[in-house]
């Protein structure tokens, strides 16, 4: 078995070794193109709404991963952080909140059998190998990854040649993002706040206008009588 | 065929987002997945400028690419809070039931 596995590899690093650069990058676009087309049918075709979200997160690494594979690397690597870590993560919390999912039993409520398993394990398996292919490819292979373009000759890398533009040229379109960033935060906190009744809260004014004389009176304290307090 | 231009990606661009129109159509089940079919339009459009961008040679494209991410990050977390708030008034969020504008 283990023999088995070690000849896959080296055919695979012969194939990879004897194609030429042209036929690899076909290669990769049409694969990590098919599985984004694929999974954006299965988004809107699933019956079942957390896998279309499992379906969305894989096209979004394979998009990003072909995004990696062009040459846009910081693209690629913000792809993978804002909309696999962030935004599908976002949907697959509400679905999971609002349970919209229309099963017959709630799954995450420790079903033995969950009908969600397989399809995770397959698309995360899928993430997997995309994944290992782009970035050992990327980092031992870089001839494969680069296309002529004038953007990837200059010396500095994408991230680097984005940063300098974005900060001088851009800076006001930068500002504004991150106003709209702000605005939909508070919107979203604002949307979801819900005011209870009946519980048990500080005022804030009743506790700051309290005054001395109002809170605190002294009592000449006799010796064997106490103090008889009238509330 | 093997030889892989801007045309690809174009293409491949284009088909995304016929996707995306396709599912916000002819969605039956809830809302959460027209919010979705819009994510894949958004990405479809991140594609075109993307690959506009290395094959034309002009940054301009990726920094519009990075401004989207912005706005659809902004989007989805506005669209879900109001899903999430219309699913505690209302209790349903699927498409057919949801009518008080008798659309």
């Amino acid at each position: 078995m283990a023999t088995d596995g070690r000849m896959f590899w080296r055919l695979i690093l012969k194939l990879t070794i004897s194609i030429d650069k042209m036929i690899a990058h076909a290669i990769f676009f049409y694969t990590f193109s098919i599985i984004a087309v694929v999974s954006a049918i299965m988004v809107t075709a699933s019956k079942n709404t957390v896998h279309s979200v499992f379906f969305l997160i894989l096209d979004f690494i394979s998009i990003s991963c072909l995004f990696i594979m062009i040459g846009a690397e910081f693209l690629g690597m913000i792809m993978l952080i804002v909309y696999v870590g962030a935004v599908a993560v976002l949907f697959l919390f509400v679905v999971m909140m609002l349970n919209v999912a229309q099963q017959k039993n709630q799954w995450f409520a420790g079903q033995a059998t969950s009908k969600h398993i397989p399809v995770g394990l397959i698309i995360s398996t899928l993430i997997f190998f995309e994944i290992i292919i782009v970035i050992g490819g990327w980092k031992y292979k870089p001839e494969i990854f680069d296309i002529n373009n004038s953007l990837a000759s200059t010396s500095v890398s994408n991230t680097h040649s984005l940063g300098q533009v974005l900060y001088t040229d851009y800076i006001h379109v930068f500002q504004i993002s991150g106003m709209i960033l702000l605005v939909a935060m508070i919107g979203a906190i604002v949307l979801t706040f819900r005011q209870r009744s009946g519980v048990k809260k500080q005022s804030y004014i009743k506790q700051i206008s309290r005054e001395r004389a109002e809170g605190v009176e002294v009592l000449e304290v006799q010796s064997n009588k106490g103090v008889k307090i009238d509330d | 065929m093997t030889e892989i231009g801007l045309g690809h990606y174009l293409t491949l661009g284009a088909v995304i987002f016929s996707i995306g129109i396709i599912g916000i159509f002819l969605n039956r089940k809830n809302i959460i997945v027209i919010l979705m079919s819009i994510e894949l339009i958004l990405l479809a459009v991140n594609i075109n400028l993307v690959a506009f961008s290395i094959y034309l040679g002009d940054l301009a494209g990726q920094v519009f690419t990075l401004f989207i991410l912005t706005v659809a990050a902004a989007e989805a977390a506005i669209g879900l809070a109001i899903i999430v708030v219309y699913f505690r008034n209302s209790g349903t969020i699927r498409v057919e039931e949801i009518d008080k504008l008798k659309g």
